[in-house]
């Protein structure tokens, strides 16, 4: 049982606020993703949280004990970083066995030895077991750096972008195997990324962060689907969210709706559609293809099923049902019509 | 106006074959990728289209007029390599019209010609700059145009896009292929970003390990990879494979897994060995109850729009393409159902696609 809690937690560098007032909970067995760009307050958090840094003002709970000022060994996480931190000079094995070998632990050498031949399986490392930890592939090194933290069992996982310094494939086949490790193991895990891939992927909920701000924290569904902001809505989905000015789709709407903003597979291209449009550009991914159009001078991306007929220069109309559409203010900010 | 032909062209570097048994026509206008991983040939292809270097067997024609052999200036063709280098010192209008100014071209001309391009590439505003002071997107825009003002054959680009960044990557692409559109010159284009490779390419030829697979336009190569490199090379996730351990007769339409038959197009010729791959798309593979093959669910990756379902089977890790309304966890137990239309057999042995309904 292991259940983070945050309160009110603030942290200033100098004169930037790099967290405000930041509060919500990681369940027991949760896979929360922080996601947001660089200066967000992503990897600020994470170090709060491993007692790294020390908040300005708020509360640190881990299982309902307060461990605000308790330092890093007293709170028992697990960080793992973006640049894989093995020792260089030990054997695969003995990085893995490291952890277990503190005296606080009193394990045998054959507890360890079981331990760690486990975890090594259920990487795909059990044959690298007797590698130097220098002689192991990027994706090796940190599926060991990854192993390290699992052998230790914590209350928690905090991850820093651990994918994101290999090549794509890997990253792809790394984020598959970390999600169903933490399904099966049922660990509490605080993962950040700037990747909302990687978020969609893996999440329970998505945290987004805006400049030190939780925006909105909720499931990848929801954060997809029902967004509170223009900016958590352009966090998500690739070919990106249309967001348009309100005329454009001359729609009688309400005076505050500024803006409204549709998923590029929610347009169509449609002889019998209420927009003008004259396509810009085609690309055609194979299972889907990418339009681009162009409705008096707003740019609408349209994601459709490959092979229509439309080219480059034709003249079109465009369609979005409008239970498909979402509103917002002229801060931005999400109506609810 | 180019059509450049490539025939049994091959090319050695000592006991490495870079290049072998590679044909292939690029029309005239077209924009054409040559993809593939590092290492394929893709670059050497290039370099001796350019003549850069001389294959060591085969003929290269450009318009018909044999050019293996004629030096890289002795053909009228422009090189864009993966760093777009400039003149620093001068500024944007000089370093676009200097490739006529050491031809000797009278002045008045080449403002004339600068001016058109730079009208193009939307530089005519920044005309006068110093191109230090540019942003990278504009740089890469004066260096394109350098290439461009010579009016060449044909342009070869051998990753122009492969140092920038995702986010400027896609707007160059967008850029390019807009410039390919308005002066329709042929164009190759070489890359190892499938992505990129299906957004840009009017036609895609695959290489691996030297040899040329195959050229087909985007589409085509996406729903009838002719092998199986190139059914796992393109499309995110990969095509998904399954071991069939029987032969495959011509006139046939179905397969044995699995104890049970699987539908598939009726094949038109006899597969080489006992062994070959079933070859599935994976938005062609539905996730129900029961259906032809049965199995564990791994993962569930939610996209958006769709999500991936990565289904562990006897027959290995399968990945099913599903719309968001489907709802399977880590753990469960689901059947696969399979589009049989869209089902290819590739031999076992050379793992190219045997002929069939699908794959005629």
């Amino acid at each position: 049982m292991s259940e983070i809690k945050i309160e009110n937690i603030s942290k200033k560098f100098e004169d930037t606020d790099a967290v405000s007032n930041l509060s919500f909970t990681i369940k027991d067995g949760e896979f929360v993703v922080l996601l947001g760009p660089t200066g967000a307050g992503k990897t600020t958090t994470l170090r709060l949280i491993a007692g790294l840094e020390e908040p300005d003002e708020g509360k640190i709970f881990i299982n309902n004990e307060d461990v605000t000022a308790s330092p890093p060994a007293q709170r028992d996480v697990a960080f793992v970083f973006q640049q894989y931190s093995l020792y260089p000079n030990f054997t695969v094995y003995n990085n893995l066995a490291f952890p277990l070998k503190s005296p606080l632990r009193s394990l045998s050498k054959e507890q360890i030895d079981e331990i760690v031949r486990d975890i090594a399986k259920t990487l795909h490392i059990e044959d690298k077991l007797k590698n130097k930890a220098t002689h192991l592939s990027g994706g090796e090194m940190q599926r060991v750096a990854i192993g390290r933290a699992l052998v230790r069992e914590p209350n928690i996982f905090l991850m820093d972008e651990p994918l994101s310094s290999l090549d794509a494939k890997l990253r792809e086949e790394l984020r598959l195997e970390l999600k169903n490790i933490q399904v099966q193991l049922g660990a509490t895990l605080l993962y950040v990324t700037h990747d909302h891939i990687e978020a969609t992927t893996m999440a329970d909920r998505i945290g987004v962060l805006k400049e030190g701000e939780l925006i909105q924290i909720d499931p990848p569904e929801k954060i997809y689907n029902d967004p509170n902001s223009v900016y958590v809505a352009t966090r998500l989905g690739s070919p990106k969210i249309n967001v348009v000015p309100s005329k454009l789709l001359q729609m009688n709407l309400p005076a505050q709706v500024e803006y409204v903003a549709f998923r590029p597979e929610n347009v169509s291209l449609d002889p019998e559609g209420t927009v003008d449009a004259r396509i810009e550009t085609r690309q055609n991914l194979g299972v889907e293809e990418i339009v681009t159009v162009n409705c008096m001078g707003e740019i609408v991306r349209a994601v459709i099923k490959p092979g229509s007929l439309a080219r480059s220069g034709d003249n079109m109309k465009i369609a979005v049902k409008k239970r498909n559409m979402l509103f917002f203010d002229n801060e931005s900010q999400r109506v609810y019509l | 106006m180019a059509e450049i032909v490539i025939e049994d062209l091959k090319k050695e570097f000592g006991d490495f074959v870079a290049v072998t048994n590679s044909n292939l026509t690029i029309r005239d206008g077209d924009f054409f990728v040559l993809l593939g991983p590092s290492g394929c040939g893709k670059t050497t292809t290039l370099r001796m289209i350019a003549g850069l270097e001389f294959p060591t067997y085969g003929k290269i024609f450009l318009d018909a007029e044999d050019v293996t052999f004629l030096r890289a200036s002795e053909r009228d063709i422009a090189f864009v390599f993966q760093m777009f280098a400039l003149y620093p010192h001068m500024n944007v209008e000089k370093n676009i019209g200097f490739p006529l100014k050491t031809q000797g071209v009278k002045k008045s001309e080449i403002s004339k010609s600068v001016l058109e391009v730079a009208k193009l590439l939307h530089l005519d505003k920044v005309l006068k700059s110093n191109v230090s002071a540019l942003s990278g997107g504009d740089k890469q825009r004066v260096a394109l145009g350098r290439a461009i003002i010579r009016r060449p054959k044909a342009f070869l680009m051998d990753e122009p896009l492969g140092s920038l960044d995702a986010e400027f990557r896609e707007l160059m692409c967008f850029e390019l292929k807009k410039m390919h559109n308005d002066i329709n010159a042929t164009t190759v284009y070489v890359t190892h970003d499938q992505n990129e490779a299906m957004a840009m390419g009017d036609r895609i030829g695959i290489m691996d390990k030297g040899v040329m697979l195959q050229a087909d336009d985007p589409l085509t190569i996406y729903n009838k990879p002719r092998a199986k490199f190139v059914g796992s090379f393109i499309g995110s996730p990969a095509m998904n494979f399954i071991d069939i351990h029987s032969f495959v007769k011509k006139g046939s339409s179905a397969v044995k897994i699995d104890g049970s038959q699987l539908a598939i197009p009726e094949c038109h010729e006899d597969s080489h060995i006992d062994f070959n791959y079933l070859g599935i798309r994976p938005e062609n593979i539905n996730i129900v109850d029961s259906g032809d093959i049965s199995g564990s669910v791994y993962g569930v990756e939610y996209l958006g729009a769709n999500k991936i379902i990565t289904v562990d089977t006897e027959f290995g890790r399968i990945k099913a393409r599903v719309p968001s309304s489907v709802h399977s966890k880590i753990g469960d137990n689901v059947g696969l159902e399979f589009d049989s239309n869209s089902i290819i057999i590739f031999n076992g042995d050379d793992e190219m696609a045997i002929k069939s309904q699908l794959m005629n």
